[in-house]
């Protein structure tokens, strides 16, 4: 809001309180009821998750009690019923969630850090890099994700010399390695948009034509104005993180975490089994709770996103 | 038009050709298909090994061997499957036509409903029935396919019959097991839920595309115009809001044949249903080289076509796009 | 003089986050037939909100209140059918951006030629042969070459004469013109005057001119009707207010525009009003240099002074004192 007061006696009348964007952003997304609720949530799981000595009531691989105990409904005993083979699912679950979580936050990290970079230098430099890394991931997206992401796991699995540095094809560090692959094509493409749609905006002209060297107009003007797009892209890597690791388990080309170690999908695949015996348990908690995760973290990046993006604003009639 | 038309067939071609030779080297590197034809037969001859390698283009040199590979393709001297030593092009040509109906199905409903729902929920933004249709289709998208076919398949296959005493809808397959001969009411019911799996993913996908598309073109100058002429609200929006909201709309639906093709795997693969995913996961699982490369041509080959029908759909809807 | 459009009382009220916005506070306004009226005000004063309104192509979130008359016919709260069968037939409207006013997938004739089909029984092949004639009378070459064109085949000026043609396709009463040319390049500006200035000799149409360019105001108009903040401040014919403006708004106006004899500009201090919450009394107070405590309790009407009417309290004696400004 512009100073308006000329004359004494009459500032008051005038005067509005002023906000920054970043008090604005805060205020729209607090407005966002679901996302709000989505927050609460997603801090609960964490917590469940970082706490798991105190939260888990049995090991991993614990049986609730002596055999037989496969198959024990929910009840007082196992809260959320037990598996095949007497394993406790509700502590299963916090476990499951926690290697899920690590998977989706650190492809996300990877991944957006990458796609920054080369989403940046495409917008920035235009021409043949940006040709060719703009061709790369409409080709990656236009095929089913699923196939492209087994046949490239397999590929990259057969490759010798990468074992070392991408770990074994069932390892958690090889899924992390392979979702970043696939995470920073959506996110370049998001950065790539933002640099190219600043880059024709006057103040980054009017910046560059006062003598701005290009990393100072990136660190100045860019970055910042980009945060919003950055941030909504993490919360979407990590989704499509957490969801492509429990496609994968889905369809048995998982990680394997080891030592009965179980993760989110691998208790959704255990669902499958389930269907035909009646174990309804067994289907519904491990997909509920993924559901829950994609749902809460989508509709925080969604939030994210109306917030962040000034043209939304929904205060012009 | 005619002529942009034919330059872009032109052009898929070789991308066609260019995509098939990264699928083989990145099939022949991560399946080894010579090693699952000796794992699957570990008594072979060394000369049917010769003869396997030869007729599936497995020639130590890729570009060589791809070759190879594309003259018999092309020729339709297709090597046999490594698992029973069948044919591919019978198996292939069923999983296709069972793939193709149910996609076609969750398709039209999918993008119909997805249009309609769109429309109603951009007509009044920020009202109760906006807010209901964007909250479900949040929903829709957030929730992978394969968790809400398991829940329907909790649903329909043990406590429907539980309750009800009766199957509604079969869960798995196309038909039930020994039916011979095509009855197209029994294959309607086999149909229902992995149609309506697949269309939730669409509903929710289109909902939201309509939607803002919609609610972008609502607020553009041109409409104020159409409106001060006093023609009727509804050939206002019809005429020239909905004219304009599906130029994008038309254009996503033809590049999003690979999500739809995607769930329609995960889909196919929870009802059993003997479709293109239940093929390609069974072939991959198997390392079935000969089974796998057909498949991916028909893939590549199908999402270049859907490419390909957006341009030339979206240069036929917009006339600002120059033809050149 | 009988008057085709009349609005008495006007007030439009916008719902925002931030509470009730009244953009347009109570006013009155006549456009006679066959004249040339100017608006005039700043961006925000309510000009172009007040003609919305009239045209009833405000958005949901507006409340309209007072009387809109079109040749006699109540549109405040008149059912949508009857509100149609004015647009476009009695009254018309060209707006500010002629680059996205037209409807980019349709042809030109087309959109003229629909504009006619909606309040006229007609063949498409009439229809589109008086599209034509329309695309001539607004002076486009080869006018039936034109008309199978799209809109992003024409240049602003052109994409601006086509606009003009669809408002004048049924010759209707009233053509409220929100500023026509703001976009265009100056050259094109004096081209499409020279076009709405030829069509109103031709079809005897009542113009309203709104703008916010006094230069525009002096060379067109017969009156003139100066807003700000919501509210009329002065009315009356132009010659009489360019020669003695009686509102010290009006005078502010007239004395930032570059005068002969005169070497510099006298801009006006300080900023239009925030409307959600505008000053009492007169808006125009808190910058006005001949302000008094009175000012700030009274709201004025238009009262008669002389040849035309004012808003200011002061009026007279200002009249008085600052005569030959």
């Amino acid at each position: 809001m512009a100073e308006v007061a000329t004359r004494p006696g009459t500032a008051g009348e005038i005067a509005l309180p002023t906000v920054s964007p970043r008090q604005m952003a805060y205020r729209r997304f607090v407005s966002h009821k679901a996302a709000v609720g989505s927050v609460v949530i997603l801090a609960l799981l964490v917590c469940f998750v970082v706490l798991s000595p105190i939260t888990a009531r049995y090991g991993v691989n614990e049986a609730v009690k002596e055999p037989p105990n496969y198959f024990i409904p929910p009840g007082g005993l196992a809260w959320f019923g037990t598996d095949d083979i007497g394993r406790d699912l509700y502590s299963r679950l916090i476990y499951g969630v926690r290697v899920s979580l690590v998977i989706g936050f650190f492809s996300a990290i990877i991944s957006v850090t990458l796609g920054c970079l080369i989403g940046a230098t495409a917008g920035f430099r235009g021409g043949r890099f940006d040709d060719v890394v703009m061709r790369i991931t409409d080709l990656f997206l236009a095929f089913p994700f699923l196939v492209t992401l087994l046949v490239l796991r397999n590929f990259l699995g057969a490759i010798e010399w990468l074992r070392p540095i991408i770990g074994d094809l069932s390892s958690i560090r090889f899924i992390i390695v392979l979702f970043s692959i696939f995470g920073w094509m959506s996110v370049a493409r998001i950065v790539r948009g933002q640099v190219l749609a600043l880059k024709e905006r006057e103040f980054i002209e009017a910046a560059r034509a006062a003598g701005a060297g290009r990393w100072y107009v990136v660190r100045t003007h860019l970055l910042p104005n980009s945060v919003g797009p950055i941030m909504v892209a993490l919360t979407f890597a990590v989704v499509s993180a957490i969801i492509g690791e429990s496609t994968l388990s889905f369809f048995g080309y998982g990680p394997q975490p080891g030592a009965g170690a179980t993760s989110l999908g691998l208790l959704v695949a255990g669902a499958k089994g389930a269907v035909n015996t009646g174990n309804w348990w067994l289907a519904l908690f491990p997909c509920g709770v993924l559901a829950l995760i994609a749902l809460c973290v989508n509709f925080v990046g969604d939030a994210l996103r109306d917030a962040t993006d000034p043209r939304l604003d929904r205060g012009d009639a | 038009m005619l002529r942009y038309v034919l330059r872009r067939v032109l052009w898929a071609i070789p991308t066609l050709l260019f995509i098939t030779f990264l699928v083989y080297v990145a099939l022949r590197t991560g399946t080894d298909p010579v090693k699952s034809y000796l794992r699957i037969n570990p008594r072979a001859t060394k000369a049917k090994i010769a003869q396997y390698i030869e007729v599936n283009g497995l020639d130590p040199n890729y570009v060589r061997g791809y070759w190879s590979w594309l003259r018999n393709f092309v020729t339709g001297n297709w090597p046999r499957s490594i698992k029973g030593s069948r044919e591919v092009w019978p198996q292939l040509k069923d999983a296709l036509a069972n793939s193709l109906r149910l996609g076609a199905a969750a398709t039209v409903v999918g993008i119909a409903v997805g249009i309609f729902v769109g429309v109603y929920a951009a007509l009044k933004p920020g009202g109760r029935r906006d807010v209901a249709v964007n909250t479900s289709a949040f929903i829709g998208i957030s929730i992978p396919p394969y968790v809400s076919a398991i829940i329907l398949q909790l649903l329909f296959a043990v406590y429907w019959s539980r309750w009800f005493g009766d199957t509604l809808f079969p869960t798995s397959g196309v038909y039930p097991p020994g039916q011979v001969g095509f009855d197209p009411w029994l294959m309607a019911k086999h149909m229902v839920l992995p149609t309506l799996v697949v269309a939730i993913q669409v509903i929710a996908v289109y909902a939201r595309y309509m939607r803002s598309s919609l609610l972008d073109v609502l607020s553009s100058d041109f409409m104020r115009t159409a409106r001060s002429k006093g023609i009727s609200e509804r050939r206002v929006l019809v005429r020239h809001g909905m004219r304009n909201a599906l130029i994008p709309v038309v254009t996503i639906a033809a590049l999003d044949v690979g999500a739809i093709v995607g769930g329609l795997i995960i889909t196919e693969n929870v009802f059993s249903y003997p479709g293109m995913g239940v093929y390609f996961l069974s072939a991959f699982a198997q390392g079935d080289f000969p089974l796998l490369m057909p498949w991916m041509v028909i893939i590549v080959a199908s999402v270049l076509l859907f490419n390909l029908v957006a341009d030339i759909a979206y240069a036929w809807l917009d006339p600002r796009i120059r033809l050149g | 003089m009988s008057a085709v459009l009349e609005i008495r009382d006007l007030r439009v009220t916008f719902a925002t986050p931030l509470g009730d916005l009244e953009a347009v506070r109570g006013v009155d306004l006549d456009v006679r037939a066959g004249e040339v009226l100017g608006v005039v005000g700043e961006s925000g004063s309510g000009k172009s909100v007040t003609f919305l309104a009239a045209m009833g192509l405000l958005p949901a979130t507006a409340t309209v209140r007072g009387s809109v008359r079109v040749d006699g016919v109540e549109l405040v709260g008149a059912p949508p059918k009857e509100m149609r069968r004015v647009r476009g037939r009695l009254m018309s409207m060209i707006f500010q951006d002629p680059l996205s006013a037209l409807n980019p997938v349709h042809r030109v004739g087309a959109q003229i030629a629909e504009m006619l089909q909606a309040h006229q029984r007609m063949t498409d092949r009439a229809a589109a042969a008086r599209a034509v004639e329309l695309l001539e009378l607004v002076g486009i070459p080869q006018p039936a070459d034109r008309a199978r064109q799209y809109p992003h085949e024409f240049s602003g000026g052109m994409r601006q004469r086509v606009v003009i043609a669809i408002a004048m396709a049924n010759r209707p009463k009233v053509l409220v013109a929100d500023e026509p040319t703001t976009a265009l390049d100056v050259t094109v500006q004096a081209q499409i005057l020279e076009v709405i200035q030829r069509v109103q000799a031709e079809t005897g149409t009542a113009v309203v001119l709104i703008t916010h360019d006094l230069g525009v105001v002096a060379r067109v108009c017969d009156r003139v009707q100066v807003m700000y903040a919501g509210r009329s401040v002065e009315r009356g014919a132009v010659h009489a207010i360019f020669g003695r403006p009686t509102h010290p708004y009006t005078r502010g106006l007239l004395d930032s525009l570059p005068h002969e004899g005169l070497e510099r500009l006298t801009p006006i201090a300080g900023f239009p009003p925030n409307m959600l919450r505008p000053p009492s009394g007169c808006a125009f107070r808190v910058r006005c240099p001949h302000a008094i405590d009175a000012c700030g309790t009274d709201v004025p009407d238009l009262r008669p002074i002389g040849e035309q009417e004012s808003a200011c309290i002061r009026a007279s004696e200002l009249a008085r004192a600052g005569d030959g400004r």
